[in-house]
């Protein structure tokens, strides 16, 4: 049957989010025949839409909706109601993403075999490894578009690449590029090559950027086989007396409620709504929420060790020109505990607009000193630290006794920081600073972590179904026709960027249901 | 700071900022321009001109004139024309400072023509001050997203509308 879709229609796959999780898995299972619903939250706004304004256009992209925070991170205090800054828009986050595209290394797929017993860590090994996943990452790098894989050449290095280029050879850093980026550096897929515009955070403008907004949703839409569903919000995922999912509950944009029936479902809203939907459909069967016997719904948040760094120099950098992201180091991204610390960590470069940057430089701080930063704005370059940090029991997303307009208690993030975050955190500082201070840096600043962006580990994979929620294929320990295909999967954080992992997982969670569903499993 | 920024309408700032664009607020304290008499505000006079001398204090910049800080102090003046809660804060909040600096043997707050005494006020205040909060957060948005005074630290906004920066020096640095 061709899209759109009935509410009565049980034979549609369901999936709650269309970034890069569930825009991925539905436009794969479209592709492979299947009938795709895809239900997300935030509007629909196309390339044209967008806005080369920071503010217009968080207004525009951002999941504003309150939020609680708590813990000891400081974006708790600095942003209380904002503890993720991620997009409510078809195609999710990935309309927001600098394009970052890294495979995770051997040893992140086994951290507890290689960190060992970590104390207040909750450690765990991945029930797959890199050797599995190969080919589902060169199938995402070639979708994808990523530079400096399947012959594709790397985007030109812009001025704030140059300075951290020239800083970073200079203390001998080696591996030093303009990075794996899901930026086309030539036309490819339809999609023209990068511009230079900057505001890759507010949305590509010239579709260089991949995005399943542009890249993906559009040739499963084509097929006749997916619908998305925009401005609707997932507020409960119902089951059978055996257990089984057999629809969701949303309220479209008039806040009017429907019943959406289902064969099988996919929760790929990102790693606090997607725990924060499981948790809110407890039923007398799973008092404790959907999926949720190991107890580990909601646990695990992760968010990756940020940080930035910006140097001031005594010259024009102007480093909002061009790719926000536009060069990696890669020397400190390996495991080596001589550092004071398991895991590892990248650097790449990060620009933010005067607007932005008043507002995340120091939030908080006022005089001189802060003032006499902004003036410098000009000669500034900046880099983004993201390394590993440790999955903890109680770093969780909860369900508050504050409720949102559907009714829906609203999550509550909470997050302290795991000494090791912490003893990486202050390496990466004195890293960066000595990369830009290398090439004469007049002053260093280090800016504390944003909102996050990379938000992990609250549905998490396990081998064991005690362990964790889901298993080697996102399927739920518990519910045989209930999968999770976002972020929230991720037993362990890594080093890198989030996405390529997230679509590499989508692609092979594809194969699993439609192989499964071709065999009468599902 | 977070309720601060949602909470803010941006299009409304604008709005309201471009009226005051003619104003300038001189070193004296007096002000001047014609947009200044057809305002409809709220605060008094004397309270305006202190919390512009407030706002430049939390953020002083030399290349930064005035009308900049009042923009953005008009967004408070404004909102507190249907919020007498918001207005007293204002009020009280600039009578607190004037005190202060009578205790220190000035006239009041933005008479004082040390920048090291008035900040030592605003410190005494204490960051948790939810006037004080009130004022140096609204400068985050109110002030520095004013794009007339981007160019003024170099920052040069859209740029897709300009073909981006691949023709127009997105690699042009050359002393590194």
């Amino acid at each position: 049957m061709p899209a759109p879709y009935d509410l009565n229609d049980d034979s549609v796959v369901v999936i709650v989010g269309s970034g890069a999780g569930g825009g991925t898995l539905g436009t794969q299972l479209a592709l492979k025949g299947i009938d795709t619903v895809i239900l997300e939250a935030g509007s629909r706004h196309e390339t044209w839409d967008f806005i080369n304004d920071e503010w217009d256009s968080f207004s525009q992209l951002a999941w504003k909706d309150k939020r609680r925070t708590s813990g000891d991170w400081r974006v708790s205090k600095d942003f209380p109601n904002l503890p993720a800054w991620i997009v409510k828009s078809v195609g999710g986050s990935t309309v927001h993403w600098a394009g970052a595209s890294l495979r995770f290394q051997e040893h992140e797929f086994k951290t507890k075999t290689h960190y060992g017993e970590l104390a207040d860590a909750n450690l765990l090994d991945w029930p797959i490894d890199l050797a599995e996943m190969e080919p589902w990452y060169a199938m995402a790098e070639d979708r994808m578009g990523v530079t400096r894989t399947n012959g594709i050449p790397g985007l030109p290095g812009n001025n704030n690449f140059k300075v951290m280029e020239a800083g970073a050879k200079k203390i001998g850093y080696k591996e030093v590029h303009t990075g794996r980026m899901a930026i086309n550096s030539e036309p490819r897929d339809d999609r023209a090559s990068c511009q230079q515009i900057g505001f890759c955070f507010q949305g590509c403008k010239s579709g260089a950027k991949w995005s399943t907004l542009v890249a993906e949703i559009p040739k499963g839409e084509a097929t006749g086989k997916l619908e998305v569903r925009p401005d609707c919000m997932v507020l409960k995922i119902e089951h059978d007396a055996s257990g089984k999912v057999t629809g969701v509950v949303y309220a479209d944009k008039e806040g009017r409620q429907h019943l959406q029936k289902a064969r099988v479902v996919s929760v790929a809203g990102n790693s606090i709504e997607s725990p924060r939907l499981l948790l809110n459909s407890a039923s007398s069967k799973f008092p404790d929420g959907l999926a949720n016997s190991s107890g580990q719904v909601g646990r695990n948040y992760m968010r990756h060790t940020t940080g930035s760094v910006y140097g001031i120099f005594d010259k024009p950098v102007n480093m909002y020109r061009g790719t926000t992201m536009a060069g990696i180091v890669r020397d400190e991204a390996r495991h080596d505990p001589s550092r004071g610390f398991v895991g590892g960590y990248e650097f790449e470069t990060l620009s933010l607009g005067l607007p932005f940057m008043a507002a995340f430089l120091d939030p908080g701080k006022w005089g001189r000193d802060f003032s006499s930063a902004m003036d410098g704005y000009a000669n500034m370059a900046g880099m983004w630290i993201v390394g590993e940090d440790m999955p903890r029991a109680d770093n969780r997303v909860t369900l508050s006794d504050e409720k949102d307009e559907h009714g829906m208690p609203i999550p509550d993030v909470h997050f302290d920081d795991h000494e090791n975050d912490t003893a990486m955190r202050n390496h990466a500082y004195k890293q960066g600073a000595a990369i830009y201070d290398a090439v004469g840096a007049v002053r260093t600043i280090e800016t504390p972590p944003y909102p996050s962006t990379h938000n992990l580990g609250t549905n998490r994979m396990s081998e064991k179904p005690e362990d964790g929620v889901v298993n080697r294929f996102g399927q739920a320990h518990d519910v045989p026709n209930l999968f999770v295909s976002d972020g929230s999967q991720f037993t362990t954080g890594a080093a890198e960027n989030p996405t390529l992992t997230i679509v590499a997982l989508a692609l092979r969670q594809a194969d699993h249901i439609a192989g499964r569903m071709g065999k009468g499993e599902l | 700071m977070a309720k601060t920024l949602l909470a803010l309408d941006r299009r409304g700032f604008v709005k309201a900022a471009a009226g005051l664009l003619a104003m300038t607020v001189m070193p004296s304290g007096l002000v001047v321009g014609n947009a200044w008499a057809q305002m409809p505000r709220s605060t008094k006079p004397e309270t305006f001109v202190t919390l512009v001398q407030m706002s430049r204090d939390c953020y002083p910049h030399e290349a930064v004139t005035d009308p900049y800080y009042a923009n953005a102090v008009n967004v408070l003046d404004e909102a507190a024309r249907s919020s007498e809660a918001d207005l007293a804060l204002l009020e009280d909040g600039v009578a607190k400072l004037d005190a202060a600096a009578r205790e220190k043997g000035g006239t009041d707050y933005k008479s004082l023509p040390n920048e090291a005494d008035r900040v030592a006020i605003l410190e005494a205040l204490g960051e948790a001050d939810p006037f004080f909060q009130k004022v140096r957060s609204n400068l985050v948005v109110g002030l520095y997203n004013q794009k007339n005074l981007w160019p003024i630290f170099g920052y040069e906004g859209a740029s897709a509308d300009k073909g981006g920066y691949i023709e127009r020096g997105f690699d042009d640095i050359d002393w590194v």
